[in-house]
């Protein structure tokens, strides 16, 4: 196992990037931290700037304007980086594809290596989901 | 570009558009002369997702799960605006036990959204136990709408003419049992936050409103209320249950940071007090909770809702045919938000972050219908700067008292 | 309910060019576009009504803004209409009256193509800068695309 990896295992810091969403997936996150869910017990921790993040966690439909803000994030973060939509917009536009300001989804902007879908997907399945991140990276 | 023009000589502080302040993308220039806020610009648009638009496309009953998905905090406020429109412009009333399932699920919302609003002031402040106290004690109201409609969020409780599901009979004890408990935490709560020396210190005289301001903005909700002005669409206008049931309008005279918390936290008690109210006069008892609609005849039709952080208006036009050919929405934070211009000016950096959190921006709501900048692009990892400067500015004001 | 439409009647006079009474708490004046400055100052200023928003509607022949007034003491919401030029939609803007009209008026300049004379910062507010000029997304004809 590359040693990277192995150190980017034990604590996962995450970042979370909205780019047009509703609001709801952003609390979602929120809540994971709060004392209900508790995601700190993993490790994981939001932090306040893309260079310190391991994961970028994605919401919204990423709209024409988020864009390039969203790949001038993804570029910031540290390598390896992995990267989760979360809900239904970051996974495919939602019922919002067929707007005039659709930008994304996600994935045809930056690569995405897990989604997590729902609208909004519950705290539970968020931890589920970074579980498998988790797996993926061994 | 008259203002950034004016304003090359002074120090911009750029807050967002990816900021550790706002849940969502949201872009603020802070042009500074030393620790004096001299202008704020507001740019908007990352959360656009043309909803204005994508409504001409979609039939009447899907709209309100589109106009749901405006915002996941206020979600519960856009349909019934917009069923509230639609209403008005059939003219045609509502069940009475749909009116008080209606203003159930509103003031549940209100209550979990205040809550929410509490713990990021406080986290603002660098007070993060507030943050994880008002959030704890807002997973039980989730919870009761995880038994009554089946999600933590976006409900799709309601429908044109009515509600889409009844409130069961059996799940009512367990909705009082959770609200009991959870008034004498948010007593608790109510109680530590307004008697605590520092946060009386740090929010008190920041970010005051007059009246004036109120009236040249047209801002609403708790932001107007904390100013004096006592405007709220569930008594000026009444709709739903809220005519039916016994409760307040909170007003305070200040205007500033403190008084909008204050005026959040006791509008928690008089929600509880509606929902309990409401509960007495479903309980036990069945009934219809849905008038047949068949077809939205053309004409216009105006709707409004106190949403959490204000009024919400939705306007609709119809043609006769089975979609919107206008579908206008105003929520409440594209009046709140540009108060700033009147609240920020003249602060100090410091204190920005919570005076713009003080109105409880919601900018998915604001953006409803559908910055890049080069430059500033560089700065992006200023955005720190603010909550700490806050938080520095806390500390400091712990160790004088 | 009926001294609204009384004042509204006394203050305005023969501006008004239709009312549209759709029941006691909305009622839609129509005013000629060159006294609506004149009308939004009155109902703003004198009869202080609270301003909610403006929005602006495409119609086969013709754009339309309607100003939304809020009476709240009586509940009432009073809506002035006012018709513009379908091939060049432009109309004073009202920035000096009601500061807070900025932002909307904005919206619709850039979703609508409705053009606000006088007002201080025309620019892109929720799309892109670079967005193409020409292309206003609220416009029915953008949609058949």
């Amino acid at each position: 196992m590359n040693i990277k990896i192995k150190a980017l295992k034990k604590s996962l810091w995450v970042y979370h990037v909205s780019g047009g969403s509703c609001n709801n997936c952003d609390i979602e996150i929120l809540d994971c931290l709060t004392p209900k869910f508790d995601i700190e017990r993993f490790g994981m921790v939001l932090v306040g700037s893309p260079r310190h993040a391991d994961v970028l966690l994605c919401t919204g439909i990423v709209n024409k304007k988020c864009v390039e803000r969203v790949k001038e994030v993804y570029k910031q973060t540290a390598k390896p980086c992995v990267v989760v939509a979360i809900g239904s917009c970051a996974c495919s536009g939602g019922m919002f594809r067929d707007g005039y300001q659709m930008g994304g989804p996600l994935d045809k902007i930056i690569p995405v290596d897990v989604y997590i879908p729902g609208c909004p997907p519950k705290p539970e399945a968020m931890i589920a989901g970074i579980v498998k991140v988790l797996e993926k990276l061994k | 570009m008259n203002n950034k023009q004016q304003n090359t000589k002074k120090v911009v502080v750029p807050i967002g558009p990816y900021h550790p302040l706002l849940e969502e993308p949201e872009f603020f220039a802070l042009y500074c002369e030393g620790e004096k806020v001299v202008d704020v610009e507001w740019q908007a648009g990352y959360n656009h997702r043309g909803i204005e638009k994508l409504s001409e496309s979609k039939h009447w009953d899907q709209v309100t799960f589109l106009v749901e998905r405006i915002c996941g905090i206020c979600s519960t406020s856009h349909p019934f605006a917009y069923c509230n429109a639609i209403e008005d412009l059939l003219g045609i009333t509502v069940p009475e036990r749909a009116r008080y399932i209606r203003s159930i699920i509103g003031e549940l919302e209100r209550l979990h959204s205040h809550l929410l609003w509490v713990g990021l002031a406080g986290h603002f402040l660098g007070y993060n136990t507030v943050f994880m106290w008002a959030w704890k004690y807002r997973e039980p109201v989730l919870d009761i709408f995880e038994i009554i409609t089946g999600n933590r969020n976006h409900y799709a409780m309601f429908k044109i003419g009515g509600v889409r599901r009844d409130i069961e009979n059996e799940d009512i004890p367990k909705i009082r049992k959770v609200l009991g408990e959870l008034k004498g935490k948010i007593e608790m709560l109510t109680g530590a936050v307004l008697d605590d020396p520092v946060l009386a210190a740090r929010l008190k005289g920041v970010g005051v409103l007059t009246k004036e301001h109120i009236k040249n903005f047209g801002a609403v909700g708790p932001v107007a209320r904390a100013s004096g002005v006592d405007i709220d669409v569930r008594k000026d206008d009444p709709y739903a249950a809220y005519p039916l049931v016994e409760w307040k309008v909170i007003t305070t005279e200040n205007g500033d940071v403190f008084d909008k918390a204050v005026v959040r936290l006791l509008e928690c008690f008089e929600s509880m007090k509606i929902i309990s109210q409401c509960l007495d006069a479903i309980e036990g008892k069945k009934g219809e909770i849905q008038a047949e609609v068949r077809e939205v005849p053309s004409g216009e039709g105006i709707g409004r809702h106190e949403a959490p952080r204000g009024e919400c208006f939705h306007y609709i036009r119809s043609d006769g045919t089975n979609r919107p050919t206008r579908h206008k929405i105003r929520a409440p934070s594209y009046v709140n938000i540009p108060t700033f211009k009147a609240s920020c000016i003249g602060q100090t950096i410091a204190d920005v972050a919570i005076i713009l959190a003080g109105v409880d921006p919601c900018y998915c709501c604001t953006e409803r219908v559908a910055v890049y900048d080069v430059e500033k692009k560089k700065k992006l990892h200023n955005f720190k700067y603010l909550v700490e400067k806050s938080k520095e500015k806390t500390e400091k004001i712990r160790k004088e008292i | 309910m009926k001294d609204i439409i009384g004042i509204l009647k006394e203050n305005l006079g023969d501006r008004i060019k239709e009312i549209k009474i759709h029941n006691n708490r909305r009622i839609y004046l129509t005013i000629e576009k060159k006294d609506i400055k004149d009308c939004t100052k009155i109902i703003f200023k004198d009869l202080n009504a609270r301003y909610i928003i403006a929005s602006g509607i495409e119609n086969f022949d013709s754009f339309e803004v309607l100003y939304h007034f809020g009476f709240d003491k009586e509940g009432t919401v009073v809506s002035i209409r006012t018709y513009l030029d379908k091939e060049k939609p432009e109309i004073e803007s009202l920035t000096d009256i009601i500061p807070g009209i900025s932002y909307i008026e904005r919206e619709m300049w850039e979703l609508l193509g409705i053009n606000f004379t006088g007002h201080p910062q025309l620019e892109h507010f929720l799309l892109r800068d670079d967005w193409e000029k020409g292309n206003y997304p609220l416009r029915k004809e953008t949609y058949e695309q």
